[in-house]
């Protein structure tokens, strides 16, 4: 597993994946990779923790939007939550938050999604 | 008197913009700005180097200027690559990337302007340099 993935568990047949420090281009791979595995598997709602993550770069986050794009192709859901403000804005700005859900905690998110 | 700057010289390394973004936090504590300014300011500065480092074809070193002013940090992002003609750059919209061929990134400039106060582009077959300024509030 990658540096940037700290931890990978299922939580009411969701995907919940725990990110560590900067997403940018080698974290974003880091996530599709573990996503496009689970699919593979049949998993099709995914979540992604990143409270350890407060810097973000737009190309990492242009990988989540390739992600988005191949959830939609089967159904499936992508959410994140402990989001630091400035990642939230990112979302926001790049339009995340039109195709995929912000919550503000692991609860909601499992409820929401 | 003579206003403080930073200067920084980057070489194109991968994550070297992460040294400006931890130089930005010093700079913004410095001048009390709030804890968003400064996010903001790291933000837009890491999309400046990264297009420097890899839209540019810079070869060279990039240069990075902090201008503490009484009012605002004025940053200076330079390279000395090919350039580029804003006005052929699209404003890019998720609408038109989902489910489309088109590329996914290409969202720098715009989340440059959403985060600072101003910014201007200067740029000629030379180079080009991003001045971003951020207005201090309290």
């Amino acid at each position: 597993m990658s540096d940037f993935i700290t931890s990978v568990k299922d939580n009411n047949s969701i995907v919940i994946i725990e990110t560590n420090g900067y997403l940018n281009n080698v974290g974003g791979e880091a996530v599709s990779a573990v996503v496009y595995e689970k699919m593979t598997q049949g998993h099709k709602k995914f979540l992604i923790n990143m409270a350890a993550t407060k810097i973000v770069n737009s190309i990492g986050v242009s990988i989540l939007i390739e992600i988005i794009e191949k959830l939609q192709e089967v159904d499936g859901k992508i959410g994140y939550y402990n989001l630091a403000p400035i990642v939230a804005k990112t979302f926001t700005i790049m339009g995340l938050t039109k195709y995929s859900s912000v919550f503000e905690s692991e609860e909601a998110a499992v409820n929401g999604l | 008197m003579k206003k403080p700057t930073v200067e920084l010289k980057l070489p194109i390394l991968p994550n070297m913009e992460l040294v400006a973004t931890q130089t930005a936090e010093v700079i913004s504590r410095h001048m009390n700005l709030t804890e968003d300014q400064g996010a903001e300011i790291s933000m837009a500065l890491i999309e400046a180097c990264i297009n420097a480092f890899e839209h540019s074809k810079a070869e060279n070193n990039v240069f990075i200027n902090f201008l503490i002013e009484d009012d605002s940090l004025v940053i200076k992002v330079i390279d000395q690559g090919i350039g580029f003609d804003k006005t052929k750059v699209q404003i890019p919209k998720i609408e038109n990337k989902i489910g489309k061929d088109e590329r996914k990134r290409g969202w720098g400039l715009q989340l440059i302007q959403e985060l600072m106060d101003s910014v201007e582009f200067e740029s000629t077959g030379e180079g080009t340099t991003v001045t971003m300024k951020k207005n201090l509030k309290h």
